[in-house]
């Protein structure tokens, strides 16, 4: 019994991982595949993960653990893709509507292009 | 006082993943893990100071618990959500990068929360200054800080407050 719910546990978490490999061919731009992409595994993974701890109840502890990890290293290099690309969104034609960062970098440029006027002309790009 | 605090708790996780990866338990194990624990946690350089944040009053815990099941609740129902717009066949996102604002002070509080705004899809954190966060939002719903924090942050933000303000 157990392992027929572990068994349909992971295919559940294999169509996450299929709708996540089509979102990285249908969506147009790096942040939004990073949205369909690494995101659709997290959901995709853990339930992959637990179903194979159910249907092997000795190796519970162990996908528990993968599953903890996954939870707390995941965030933490989409976030340093997402910044890298941000970086590079002219380069890639990334489109954002309103882009409060972008706007947030203007006014600092501007900030200190003013600081720096008596002194020297600001560094700005 | 908070630093006992959060060696004690990083040795608790440092034993519990012992614990977990060994499986089927005896007690040699489990006393020569936790003695080991201990020990590294209280290693002069060992990095536990952000644990020293969590609040370990019976109303902090019971929100931890709370905060588990709201958080894997937004998971699942962020992923449908995501899972729809790339099935659809007009691929209905209308992205943007919005600025929301935290009322958490601690670090170890916005780190949680910038993680669980990434988890969730849908959003992710892009940069954080300050208590600025700016977040890659799929669809915008709302471009002015306020409802965009209400949106994206107030779900956690009420949680994540108690936990660890």
């Amino acid at each position: 019994m157990m392992a027929i719910i572990g068994a349909f546990t992971s295919l559940v978490g294999a169509l996450f991982f299929l709708l996540s490999g089509i979102g990285l061919i249908r969506m147009p731009d790096a942040f939004n595949r990073m949205q369909a992409g690494t995101k659709a595994t997290t959901l995709g993974s853990i339930l992959f993960l637990i179903g194979i701890g159910l249907q092997e109840p000795d190796y519970l502890g162990r996908t528990i653990i993968l599953v903890v990890f996954i939870v707390l290293t995941n965030p933490v290099s989409s976030n340093a893709l997402a910044r890298a690309a941000h970086g590079y969104r002219k380069h890639i034609g990334a489109k954002m509507v309103p882009d409060a960062l972008a706007e947030a970098n203007e006014k600092t440029a501007d900030a200190a292009a003013k600081d720096g006027s008596g002194k020297e002309a600001a560094h700005v790009d | 006082m908070r630093t006992l605090k959060a060696k004690m708790l990083a040795s608790l996780a440092l034993w519990v993943a012992w614990m977990l990866l060994t499986a089927p338990w005896s007690n040699q194990e489990a006393i020569a893990g936790a003695v080991v624990a201990l020990l590294v946690a209280f290693l002069p350089l060992f990095p536990a100071s952000p644990l020293g944040d969590l609040r370990l009053t019976p109303k902090a815990i019971a929100y931890g618990f709370a905060y588990v099941f709201v958080f894997i609740k937004a998971l699942v129902l962020s992923n449908f959500d995501v899972a729809f717009r790339v099935l659809h066949p007009k691929l209905p996102i209308d992205p943007g990068i919005v600025r929301v604002t935290t009322k958490l002070k601690t670090p170890l509080g916005r780190l949680l929360l910038a993680n669980s705004i990434t988890l969730t899809p849908g959003t992710i954190t892009v940069e954080m200054r300050g208590e600025d966060i700016y977040v890659h939002w799929i669809k915008v719903a709302a471009t002015d800080p306020e409802s965009a924090t209400a949106a994206i942050v107030g779900n956690f933000e009420k949680y994540l407050e108690v936990i660890c303000g």
